[in-house]
């Protein structure tokens, strides 16, 4: 029994230990290159596999894309999200936005699993080796790429993330509004589906069931219902608070703290305490 | 060119759902289904393809009871031409619908298969990946944008840090994003005419076996009671004591 975990980030491996720790075995760890392609890349962690009995990555939209392609190349069963495990073979994933929690089985070996770092502590030992995969041509080709992003800090990691919503006007407003307390915190900037569809905010910022999952010390929800779509994506987080000026809106039965307020008022005001 | 859409009944996204009390499955009892909305997106799509080239051909398939003709029904009505139903009422995880998913692209000979990226009831984001590896295809999830370029089609996906754009050559797999479209709504009349648009029924023709179980369905643990702050400062204040701030 040995686990094959695949880095995909420079910073994926010191988040794997507590995972590994979990599985209760000795682990091998493989890098693919930043601009592998999935194909490609999957070919490659396919020709690392062998000796392995689980083959593990952080969950993020990189590892869903190469690491379900692995299991298609395996054929052998995948089981992602995990957030915790029971036994080498019994994990527990959430299912349906977060509203149920699933025990799954691997009834086959290998098996292909994802898993949400923030379920597992930070400790843990390292692996026996780390390699750098060599990774062959793809059947695609890339032809552009438009990374944004920024100086702040990474939203699936942040240790504070304000989220706005819907009600935040235009890009700028929501920039300067969210964008100005969450720097004041150090912290990262997340939005609702509401708020990329229209516009106010760049998808790769969406929070939520089909967005990112966060789980920061401290979530600020300014202008933020709290659908059951969005809350799939903060439930983990330590402290959260919700800003809203209707006092009915469901995100008060999840918060921690709940100021119902206008955020225009409330939100600079936040920023100027502190 | 012949576009394929998979099309999974699911529980209504919108509708709050819980695990039965002895955990064995979900109560669905008083719960709607729908189509799943990813998939949705991606008929939208393969018929506006159908729309700008009359030389595109649109089928759906469902694996799953007789009741996925309903769901079939309401796509064709969005547009597709024809539908397929593999029916079905074994378990099935995702290596399952994707041995099926290959049986099915043997046998119609797709020059595009377009999907959801991932099912909202189960999440598991696996069966597209799984069935272009099946195939040996070149594969584009997250999709945000898909442009016909000669032989092949130009997709525009969501990364983690952003977007990339990649020249995919046919055949090959796409898995929609939310993004890529929003799915007209359907008229009287569209749902009329799919009645009687072809709809096929066969058994599966694999003899896969799931190599996943669920063991059990539970709520997981509430979240403690929050309490509501009458001020900025109160809510600062609480944040300190709290140790948050
Ligand atoms: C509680 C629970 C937990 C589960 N956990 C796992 C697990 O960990 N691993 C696992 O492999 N399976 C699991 N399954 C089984 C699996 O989710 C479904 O049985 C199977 O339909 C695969 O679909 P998906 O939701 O995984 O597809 P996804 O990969 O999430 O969906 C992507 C796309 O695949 C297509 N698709 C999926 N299913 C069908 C279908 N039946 N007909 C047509 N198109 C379809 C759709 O286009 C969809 O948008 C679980 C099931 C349950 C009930
Ligand atoms: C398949 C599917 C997947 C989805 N995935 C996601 C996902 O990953 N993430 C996600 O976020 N959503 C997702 N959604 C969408 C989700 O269902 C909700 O529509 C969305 O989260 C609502 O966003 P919102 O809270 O910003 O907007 P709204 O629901 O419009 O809420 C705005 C809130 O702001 C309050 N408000 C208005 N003005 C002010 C003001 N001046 N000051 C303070 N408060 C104010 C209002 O009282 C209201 O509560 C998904 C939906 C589907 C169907």
């Amino acid at each position: 029994m040995k686990t094959l975990f695949v880095a995909f980030e420079s910073d994926d491996e010191s988040r794997a230990g507590g995972f590994c720790e979990a599985l209760g075995q000795p682990w091998d760890s493989v890098h693919v290159p930043a601009d592998a392609l999935s194909d490609a890349a999957a070919t490659a962690v396919q020709a690392a596999v062998q000796g392995h009995t689980h083959i593990a990555a952080v969950s993020s939209m990189r590892s869903k894309d190469v690491m379900a392609r692995v299991a298609g190349l395996l054929d052998c069963g995948m089981v992602t999200d995990v957030t915790a495990v029971v036994s080498p073979t019994v994990f527990e994933r959430p299912i349906i936005a977060g509203t149920v929690t699933a025990t799954v089985e691997a009834t086959a070996s290998p098996v292909v699993l994802t898993f949400r770092p923030s379920s597992f502590p930070a400790s843990g030992q390292g692996p026996a080796s780390s390699t750098p995969l060599t990774v062959g041509p793809s059947l695609v080709q890339r032809t552009a790429t438009n990374v944004r992003g920024g100086s702040r800090p990474d939203l699936t990691q942040a240790k504070r993330v304000v989220s706005g919503g819907r009600p935040l006007k235009d890009a700028e407003t929501f920039e300067r509004v969210i964008g100005g307390l969450a720097d004041k915190l150090g912290g990262a900037v997340g939005a609702t589906r509401a708020a990329v569809d229209s516009g106010i905010a760049p998808n790769e910022l969406q929070v939520g069931q089909t967005g990112k999952i966060v789980a920061p010390d401290l979530y600020i929800a300014a202008g933020i219902s709290g659908s059951t779509q969005h809350m799939a994506g903060i439930k983990d987080s330590k402290c959260i608070v919700a800003i809203n000026k209707d006092p009915d809106a469901p995100i008060f039965e999840f918060a921690d703290f709940g100021l119902v307020a206008d955020l225009y008022d409330a939100v600079p005001e936040l920023e100027k305490s502190l | 060119m012949k576009v394929l859409v998979p099309v999974k009944r699911v529980v209504d996204p919108y509708a709050k759902v819980r695990p039965l009390p002895d955990g064995s499955g979900l109560d669905t009892a008083s719960v709607k289904f729908d189509v799943n909305p990813f998939d949705e997106i991606a008929v939208e799509e393969a018929v506006r393809m159908k729309e700008a080239d009359p030389g595109v051909h649109v089928t759906v398939v469902s694996i799953g009871p007789a009741e996925c003709e309903d769901q079939l029904r309401k796509v064709l009505a969005i547009g597709a031409d024809e539908a397929l139903l593999v029916e079905t009422t074994d378990a099935m995880d995702s290596t399952v619908v994707a041995a099926e998913l290959a049986a099915v692209v043997g046998q119609l000979k797709p020059d595009l298969v377009l999907m959801g990226k991932q099912a909202t009831d189960d999440d598991c984001n696996q069966a597209g990946q799984m069935l272009a590896a099946r195939l040996g295809w070149p594969q584009a999830t997250f999709a945000c944008k898909i442009v016909s370029q000669g032989g092949g089609i130009e997709v525009t996906r969501e990364t983690d840090q952003g977007e990339e754009t990649l020249s995919v050559p046919l055949p090959c797999v796409v898995t929609t994003d939310l993004r890529l479209n929003e799915p007209r709504y359907i008229a009287l009349p569209g749902i009329i005419k799919a009645r009687s648009k072809p709809l096929q029924k066969t058994a599966r023709s694999t003899t896969a076996v799931p190599k996943t179980r669920v063991v059990s369905l539970k709520a997981p643990p509430p979240r403690p009671a929050g309490r509501k702050v009458g001020s900025v400062s109160e809510l600062v204040a609480a944040l300190k004591e709290r140790g948050a701030l």
